[in-house]
């Protein structure tokens, strides 16, 4: 079966402008190269007998076949650059060339982070000038840029929270985490030590003010919370459970994933928070790179601002100046928590970043949260009378549905979404929150224009008609039109293969 | 607004599509207290032209290594990257793409991902590689906690040869753990010796080669010495083309192998981002942290690739994941591979030895400045010079001078006074014969 | 051999002299899917009713399997590393994870015969 379905009736087994490609390790010629090095001038060497002298085993190509193998690679991926990313939670919008290009300046991207200070004051005020932009946008007193990514992020600002908890003498023992929370805020709060307490949703889709209030107590160091949350929906008690969450001593983080909503608009400082981290790659723009590189700077109020990692920068006499070190106050980092990563922080997508928030501007900005919005809610009112919406709107910037108009049908929540990809569109965020039966989050970002909105409401009615009317083996054989179809996730777990290996008669040679 | 495709009308006649007056409308969940009113002090929007000329002003303001020699190293290195890793990386499907959970529509990404798991098993002599981390310092901090669920034990022993960052951060993230650190004291000679600090409490010894200070080791003693305590042997890399040149930690007994991949396709950037290199043996594939690549068929029977043995992640195990971690450092990685997959054997080896051959070079030459040590034996393109005078102020002058001469210790041990004088210098293919003089030159005007 | 015990956490448990030989149900081979990986304990572990004794995974989920009563861990399925697939095949059968040899017997009593955890399961929807 598998030798008639798998030739699309060419020789090659291409299909047009889609081109079948082996790995490079199938390709080239041992002992060739795409680069020209000088020959190296001989010297004695001092490598003290630890010489490497095995085959590496990497493989010889010229530079137009290593070109070619990744162009054609490239053409078998989805991308923003190229259609709609309706994945909720993940906020795919456009990525500004402006923004790679200044990233790319001699100036900043060959600096070497380890310069003498006075070499890098233009990268230092940079790196300066951000961290005013996120702190006016966020009402925070501080920021930690330093986290490499969202996760990074949050286990930063947990830390703050357990550090100043344990300098008032008491670590304290739980977090509560939401259910519908994102995988990291439970990890997060394990690696820091905490026990986790789930917390219900109420029936309208945000955390339970009663629930927060029944789980609090003096052994309770904090809550971690995203707004708006995984279900689209802004926290409309946050100010209320803030303040039960405060009475009892203990800290307010909130993810902030979803910061593209209110940016602008809101201020997480004027809602309680102590920490937050922000996704630059979500809500500033800076690309996703097919999964990292992100960054993750978390603001924090003025009380866990002694607590914030090492490096960061300051105002000197002379200019800017990196503290890289404990010192002996708290503005030269006396209770810093350490450490994250190698150097100072995401640099590169500091640049982008920062060029994105200039371009938009704080009125831009604001903008951008209400085209986010309205953009979301635009979805809602076109969908809403097919899908199965599962709490009542306004929604802000994602909007979130389940499988309830799926039932009977035989199609599931992933055979819809793998005909969204049949049809041009990359499916919409799956399966979570987990709070709702088969959930489909879609989350359009401002960048989308209207017609774009237009095509994929009527794609998405149209499929939903056909889900209903029967027609289930087209949704279990989609997608039909990609370069792989489903694959076998089972059999690559039971038995994996987690690297290309010589052929054995090439490897006895 | 350039970034916003919506007009007014399309506003317009999107509220009245969903049937209400204002935007305001749309945000009534935001509590009244808690609503933005008063303009935020920033600026309003400005044009692509306006923002480049803010932030090339910035730029304009640094000394850039690319018009300097610079000798620079210290976990970060100056390599020459061919332009087609920076064309192919800013290909738009793979520039803009998301992580491929979906992987019918993500076949690029998952191919050059599990080609870069090949790459970095290959060079580190390992058996498997995941499809990244942030960065090398935290790749190894997340070794030695993988090092802690594999064996059960708590002790962690990091070499006086190991990267201060890498030292600082495998702490923090261990800091609300019951973890105890047992830390040499920094190595300049290169003389430790780690294995009286080993018991059978010990869960993992982190090492590093080419070390710190530059100096190269047969970790093969220690690898012994672990094994027979059942301790697990980390040695992290901070300069991978150094693999090209020096015997590789997997031949050595390494069982996990951390580096960080800059060297290879990726720019100094200033020190990030960077990406991550894990590789370890088969048999502590489930306890890797991060994402991984692995190899299967469609429903027709073709080859192809998807994300797996995701049960260790955070999104499926929630508090009881191996790591919190979510990204990878995907971009990176494929500068990384499309480096690597140009140069190949022949290219990485040519280029490991020329970094070795114009280091050598490099050494001899600044020894011979009077007030100058080289304090290594042995190593690879990076060693330490014990100066006459205090190595920070001397850093500071040379760059005044135009010559971007090494990294102070001192801005890492900033209180061992003892250390005070020592400078690391890192030498690459891009540094010449001139450079080389320029530095020396200064160097003894300065001394 | 006697007959079959089932927790309420899908475990089932079966006595031979002192020897309990225990796996998941086929409720809970179901509610899984594809098994894809079984993490078995070291031998010679001492296990305490109720503790995480193993873990079982398929691609999507992975799930602790909880030692149903005390003892030591005598004897693990090493069958399972190189196919976990028999969890689904034969879960009350070839598809066994550990035996233990128990601590105190009477821990049995708690345990629910075949017909209450079908009542249990039927209830579980």
């Amino acid at each position: 079966m598998a030798a008639t379905s798998r030739t699309p009736g060419t020789i090659t087994g291409n299909r047009g402008l889609q081109i079948e490609e082996p790995l490079i390790f199938e390709q080239g010629t041992a002992g060739r190269t795409g680069v020209d090095l000088a020959e190296p001038v001989p010297r004695e060497d001092r490598l003290g007998g630890l010489a490497r002298e095995g085959e590496i085993g990497l493989p010889g190509l010229s530079e137009p076949e290593v070109m070619r193998h990744f162009m054609r690679l490239s053409q078998k991926n989805f991308a923003i650059d190229s259609g709609f990313y309706p994945l909720g939670s993940c906020t795919m919008k456009h990525n500004p060339r402006l923004n790679e290009r200044l990233a790319r300046l001699p100036g900043l991207a060959d600096l070497h982070p380890m310069q003498p200070e006075a070499t890098v004051q233009g990268a230092l005020e940079l790196i300066d000038s951000l961290a005013r932009w996120l702190k006016v946008l966020t009402g925070m007193e501080a920021v930690a840029l330093s986290p490499a990514a969202g996760a990074q992020g949050e286990l930063c600002g947990m830390m703050c929270i357990r550090a100043a908890l344990e300098a008032k003498g008491d670590a304290r023992r739980r977090v509560l985490v939401p259910e519908s929370a994102h995988g990291t805020n439970p990890a997060t709060a394990a690696a820091c030590g905490y026990d986790i307490d789930a917390v219900a949703n109420n029936a309208r889709g945000r955390v339970d003010l009663a629930a927060v209030k029944a789980k609090l107590g003096d052994d309770v160091a904090g809550i971690m919370l995203t707004n708006p949350n995984t279900c689209g929906l802004f926290e409309d008690e946050i100010l209320e459970i803030a303040e039960a969450v405060h009475e009892v001593g203990a800290y307010f983080y909130c993810d902030g994933a979803n910061f593209n909503a209110i940016v602008g608009k809101v201020r997480p400082g004027d809602l309680g928070i102590d920490a937050m981290h922000l996704n630059l790659h979500k809500t500033f723009s800076t690309p996703h790179g097919g999964g990292g590189p992100g960054s993750g700077p978390v603001v924090l109020s003025g009380g866990l601002a002694p607590f914030a990692p090492l490096p960061f920068v300051v105002h000197g006499k002379e200019g800017f100046r990196l503290v890289e070190h404990r010192g002996r106050s708290e503005d030269e980092g006396l209770s810093a928590i350490g450490r994250l990563k190698g150097f100072h922080g995401q640099m590169g997508m500091f640049v982008r970043a920062l060029a994105y928030m200039m371009s938009h501007g704080a009125d831009g900005l604001r903008q951008v949260a209400e085209d986010a919005v309205l953009n979301a809610n635009y979805l809602l009112a076109g969908l809403k009378d097919v899908l199965t919406v599962s709490y009542p709107g306004p929604c802000m910037h994602e909007v979130l549905f389940d499988d309830g108009f799926l039932e009977d049908t035989g199609v599931s929540t992933l055979d819809f979404a793998k005909a969204l990809i049949d049809e041009g569109f990359h499916p919409t965020t799956i399966y979570f929150p987990l709070v709702v039966h088969g959930a489909m989050l879609m989350e359009p970002t401002e960048t989308e224009s209207k017609a774009s909105l237009d095509q994929f409401i009527a794609t998405v009615r149209g499929l939903a008609a056909g889900a209903r009317s029967g027609d289930a083996a087209k949704f279990h054989d989609a997608p039909k039109l990609t370069p792989r179809r489903r694959l076998d996730e089972t059999g690559a777990a039971r038995h994996p293969v987690l690297r290309w290996r010589p052929a054995p008669d090439k490897a006895a040679e | 607004m350039r970034y916003l495709p919506l007009t007014d009308n399309d506003r317009q006649a999107m509220l009245a599509a969903i049937g209400v007056t204002s935007i305001e409308d749309l945000f009534a969940d935001v509590p009244a207290a808690a609503r933005l009113e008063a303009p935020l002090d920033l600026p309003d929007h400005a044009g692509e032209m306006e923002v480049e000329r803010a932030i090339a002003g910035l730029a304009a303001r640094n000394l850039s290594p690319a018009t300097a020699p610079s000798f620079l190293g210290a976990g970060a290195y100056r390599h020459h990257l061919p332009a087609t890793v920076d064309y192919l990386i800013q290909r738009g499907e793979f520039l803009t793409s998301y992580t491929p959970y979906q992987p019918e529509v993500s076949q690029g990404t998952l191919q050059y991902l599990f080609e870069f798991q090949t790459q970095v098993a290959l060079l580190t002599a390992m058996d498997v590689a995941n499809a990244s981390m942030y960065d090398g310092a935290s790749a190894c901090a997340e070794a030695v906690m993988m090092a802690r669920r594999i064996t059960g034990r708590n002790k962690v022993v990091l070499s006086g040869g190991l990267h201060p960052h890498y030292r600082e951060t495998a702490a923090t993230f261990a800091r609300y753990s019951n973890a105890e650190f047992a830390a040499a004291p920094p190595d300049v000679e290169g003389v430790e010796d780690l294995g009286a600090m080993i018991d059978g409490e010990t869960a993992c010894v982190v090492v590093q080669n080419p070390a710190f200070f530059g100096h190269l080791g047969d970790l093969a003693p220690l690898a012994a010495r672990c094994a027979e305590s059942g301790a697990i042997m980390i040695v992290a890399v901070t300069e991978v083309v150094s693999l090209g040149a020096v015997r590789p930690p997997g031949e050595m007994g390494a069982d996990i192998v951390v580096a960080e991949g800059q060297s290879l396709g990726n720019p100094l950037g200033f020190g990030g981002p960077y990406v991550g290199l894990l590789a370890t043996r088969d048999k502590h594939v489930r306890q890797m942290p991060g994402r991984i690549v692995g190899e299967t068929t469609d429903v027709d029977g073709r080859r192809g690739w998807v994300l797996t043995l995701s049960t260790r992640e955070q999104h499926i195990r929630r508090d009881k994941a191996t790591s919190n971690i979510c990204t990878n450092s995907g971009l990176c990685a494929l500068a990384f591979t499309v480096h690597l997959a140009l140069l190949g054997s022949a290219g990485l080896k040519r280029l490991a030895a020329i970094n070795h051959s114009v280091a050598v070079r490099a050494a001899d030459v600044l020894g011979a400045v009077p007030g100058v040590e080289v304090l290594n034996d042995t190593f690879f393109n990076e060693f330490t010079l014990r100066l006459s005078k205090p190595a920070g102020a001397v850093a500071d002058k040379l760059a005044q001078r135009g010559v971007l001469g090494g990294v102070p210790v001192s801005r890492f041990y900033p209180r061992e006074s003892e250390l005070a004088n020592l400078l690391l210098v890192a030498v690459s293919e891009t540094n010449s014969e001139a450079d080389i003089a320029a530095f020396a030159g200064a160097l003894e005007a300065l001394l | 051999m006697s007959e079959m015990k089932f927790s309420d956490e899908h475990e089932w448990i079966r006595l031979d002299g002192d020897i309990g030989t225990v796996g998941i149900t086929d409720y809970a081979q179901e509610q899984l899917g594809d098994v894809v990986y079984v993490e078995l304990p070291e031998i010679g572990k001492q296990v305490k009713s109720g503790d995480e004794m193993a873990v079982v995974e398929s691609v999507k989920a992975a799930s602790e399997v909880y030692a149903p009563v005390s003892g030591e861990v005598t004897e693990v399925n090493e069958t399972l590393s190189d196919a976990p697939e028999t969890v689904n095949a034969d879960a009350l059968g070839a598809g066994w994870f550990v035996k233990i040899r128990l601590g105190d017997p009477s821990e049995l009593d708690k345990l629910m015969d075949e017909a209450a955890y079908s009542a249990f399961t039927a209830g579980l929807g």
